[in-house]
């Protein structure tokens, strides 16, 4: 499924005194199966995007096409749970929305809220359970019995659950120890390759989109300040810097030591490893000479 | 070593009602003026730490000393007085209703006449930077703002210690990055001791020493250098690593000169250049 | 949704309302609430109405804004309004539409009552446009302070006020994220029968109380790390200012109900 934004616009409290826009002329692509991620300062407008890919928000102008559904500035929507159905978000600090007396009856809460029989939420609350990293046992646990990171898992198997089409990720490892990080980061890739899961993480961390991701939307200012790969993007660190964002630090560590030796790496690396070999090379070319 | 405003001897702690001890013989010093970092990951230890070097437990066995006060409910007001402490949460550690309202809250505790209030309020703002925030609510700053607000109010109470608990770990990028300048730049104006409990690389590199906790036990203590040097082991206890490190690593498998341990890019870049491309 | 809320806001202008001492306006607003009784016919409701509007000018509110506020009680002025037309059986009969009688009598107590009601919630919404919560809660404090020697806990009361005053936009917020997190898991809360709707705000709640207790635990330790420990002891660090422009205030009061005694029938 794929999902389009044209030349969105949204205003807050539209009409009112307070009146705010968070952001215009918002246009780009999730094509099936792609990793997309959107980068971009807190107030850049990621959130507000967030919540148009599921219509939690109705654009003030411009239309928003879901599949085959198209949210449009101004119409009255009806049965948007179909879309959202589609469409899982796993919110920052996802933990927050856990409610159920039971871990299991919380993760069955979406996927029963969609008209899944009980039995098979059931079903798909024991196997997610320990695709997050979580043993059996925790199911029948009170989610409040468990600690911050648990809880973190917990309330993305209650995404996953939904089965959804396109997975939207805000900030998902936001205040969880570097372990942590990796192990929920590498699970969502490998759900991605596996699956062929269309997935959009919204990101401060510019080493995982650089690692994940194969295209990247930068928002600046409530607008799309630019769009492309990740290698292409992350090649041009002074033009980030100038919006105030950083660059992985391998290519940081790239741009110090091509402008220090005078030598030209034959690309961007976005990985240590990559970076490695490309001294290698460099470094054979630089004896043959 | 300087001499320690906070000596800590053979302390035990246990959770009420637990068996299974959160701080198992605890020993360090922390020296005047040092800048500490303690590292480890969720359940180590180390915010059940912070919370009884402010009062908030007492050890079970051991002794607690911080400035010459013995830490026990008789001088736990002293020693609030002297060891100011920012949480993680931005957000619940905001009491007044506006930027100034807070900075004053902790002053008015401490029954700082009125006068002497408006002068500290206005500098410590200025100091970090937020004076021309007077009058805003908190629901209108960011979370970087919120910290430095907090930071404000601990300054105001003219403190020996500053102890951040994990103080950036709910930031962005940029948010974090207002907050440990203007802790480094408040520790280099007066002869203040920092404390900080983290698992942010960027902030433990900058410390004079690192304390890695695990398991409530002290599990190694040293400078940056000689802690990010454990490299792999760190990494096995659920920690990271920086950069440099991680890179100096891969370059070495590669076949790369890399003699000295390097905790900054720049000096990896230069060792890199000079020992294996410049002739 | 909650953005639009006028009523109880505060617009931070500069005027010589918004300079008086909160103390002032809440005495001010306490007196007039008894004063407004004082008018019974048009000329006295005309001066009430035109002292209203008045203050209202003094405080540089928008009267437009003034209107958009009443948007939640419009319908109960008009409720009240209606009830006194149909039920006040007094002077001439103006209409007759079935077993409907309307009299003169009902249609002037209606537009009095009305009007009441009208006057009274501009000086209050006047009160909170032009007085930071902060203060209305520091003017609270001060003027319940004689109570103290009766046992009545003043500072924790104003200290509950005040936190909970800055907690409720957080926690507008944190509804507003729970209510979506959970509408993304398929939560319904705008249609459906009323019994699910009742039990569509379950999930809501919970994540919402949780939450609360865990900032209120939380905010605990912090003011405890901060030196709170009661309010023995304690310094201000707003102090409140009687100026004669207070007193002034207040003697218009007593000048508006000298003129409405006189005016009355």
């Amino acid at each position: 499924m794929d999902i389009q934004l044209q030349e969105v616009e949204y205003r807050y409290a539209a009409g009112t005194p307070f009146e705010r826009l968070a952001i215009q002329h918002v246009s780009f692509a999730i094509p099936e199966g792609a990793f997309l991620a959107v980068i971009g300062h807190t107030g850049s407008g990621k959130s507000t995007i967030i919540q148009h890919l599921n219509a939690l928000l109705q654009p003030t102008k411009g239309k928003v096409i879901i599949g085959d559904r198209v949210i449009s500035a101004g119409k009255k929507e009806k049965n948007l749970k179909a879309v959202r159905k589609k469409v899982g978000i796993v919110f920052q600090f996802p933990e927050h929305q856990l409610f159920e007396e039971t871990v299991e009856k919380d993760i069955s809460y979406g996927p029963m809220n969609f008209g899944v029989p009980e039995e098979e939420a059931k079903r798909r609350a024991q196997k997610l359970i320990r695709q997050v990293g979580l043993s059996e046992e925790v199911l029948q646990k009170s989610p409040f019995d468990l600690s911050g990171g648990q809880m973190r898992r917990v309330a993305i198997a209650g995404v996953l659950a939904m089965e959804p089409d396109v997975l939207v990720l805000d900030e998902p490892t936001a205040g969880l120890d570097p372990r942590g990080r990796k192990e929920i980061m590498d699970m969502f890739y490998d759900l991605h390759q596996k699956r062929g899961l269309s997935t959009v993480l919204v990101t401060h961390s510019m080493e995982d989109a650089a690692l994940y991701a194969d295209e990247m939307v930068i928002m600046h200012k409530g607008k799309v300040y630019k769009q492309g790969k990740p290698r292409e993007l992350f090649s041009q660190p002074d033009e980030l810097a100038g919006l105030g964002l950083s660059v992985p630090d391998v290519v940081r560590f790239q741009h110090r030591f091509e402008a220090l030796s005078g030598i030209q790496l034959t690309k961007t690396c976005l990985t240590i490893d990559e970076l490695a070999e490309e001294l290698s090379h460099a470094k054979k070319r630089g004896g043959l000479s | 070593m300087k001499e320690p405003v906070i000596s800590i001897r053979h302390v035990n702690f246990r959770y009420p009602e637990q068996t299974q001890y959160a701080l198992k013989d605890i020993s360090l010093d922390v020296a005047k003026g040092e800048w500490l970092a303690i590292v480890g990951h969720n359940g180590s230890g180390k915010s059940t730490l912070a919370k009884m070097l402010n009062g908030l437990h007492y050890p079970e066995e051991g002794q607690v000393t911080i400035c010459g006060f013995s830490l026990k409910e008789e001088f736990v007001w002293e020693v609030r007085k002297r060891l100011g402490m920012v949480f993680q949460n931005p957000d619940n550690q905001f009491v007044g209703t506006t930027v100034q309202d807070d900075v004053a809250f902790g002053l008015e505790n401490n029954g700082v006449p009125h006068e002497v209030m408006t002068a500290r309020v206005k500098n410590s703002l200025q100091r970090v930077g937020m004076l021309d925030f007077l009058n805003q609510e908190p629901h209108h700053l960011s979370g970087g703002q919120k910290q430095r607000v907090a930071i404000a109010g601990v300054i105001a109470l003219q403190p020996d210690i500053i102890l951040l608990d994990e103080a950036t770990s709910m930031l962005d990028p940029r948010g974090r990055e207002e907050v440990l300048s203007t802790v480094r730049q408040l520790k280099e104006e007066q002869d203040l001791t920092v404390i900080s409990i983290t698992h942010d690389l960027e902030e433990a590199s900058r410390a004079d020493r690192i304390i890695v906790l695990n398991e409530g036990t002290v599990y190694r203590e040293g400078t940056p250098e000689e802690i990010f040097q454990l490299n792999e082991e760190l990494i096995g206890l659920g920690l990271d690593v920086p950069f440099p490190v991680k890179l100096s690593r891969v370059l070495r498998l590669e076949d790369f000169k890399i003699v000295s341990n390097h905790l900054t890019e720049e000096e990896l870049v230069r060792e890199l250049w000079t020992s294996n491309f410049k002739k | 949704m909650m953005e639009k809320m006028i009523f109880g806001r505060y617009l931070p202008l500069q005027s010589a309302v918004h300079q008086l001492d909160p103390r002032a306006k809440l005495l001010f607003i306490f007196g007039f609430v008894i004063v407004v009784f004082l008018a019974n016919n048009a000329l006295s409701y005309a001066v009430l109405a035109a002292f209203t509007f008045v203050l209202i000018y003094l405080s540089k509110i928008n009267i437009r804004f003034l209107f958009a506020g009443l948007k939640p009680v419009i319908w109960l002025i008009a409720f009240t309004f209606l009830l006194h037309i149909f039920l006040t059986k007094e002077g001439d009969l103006l209409v007759e539409v079935g077993f409907l009688k309307v009299y003169e009598g009902g249609v002037r107590q209606g537009a009095f009552i009305s009007l009441r009601f009208l006057l009274l919630i501009f000086v209050t919404s006047l009160l909170t446009l032009t007085t930071s919560p902060i203060s209305i809660t520091d003017g609270l404090e001060s003027l319940l302070n004689p109570f103290k020697k009766l046992k009545l806990p003043v500072h924790e009361l104003a200290l509950m006020m005040s936190i909970s005053l800055r907690f409720i936009p957080t926690l507008m917020d944190e509804t507003d994220k729970i209510m979506k997190a959970q509408m993304a898991r398929g939560a319904d809360f705008s249609s459906g029968p009323i019994k699910d709707r009742i039990k569509a705000v379950v999930p809501l709640l919970i994540p919402l109380f949780v939450s609360a207790f865990k900032r209120a635990e939380e905010l605990a330790v912090a003011m405890e790390a901060r030196g709170y420990r009661g309010g023995e002891g304690r310094t201000k660090y707003r102090l409140l200012h009687w100026k004669w422009k207070d007193t002034v205030a207040l003697s218009l009061l007593f000048v508006l109900a000298a003129v409405l005694w006189r005016l009355r029938s």
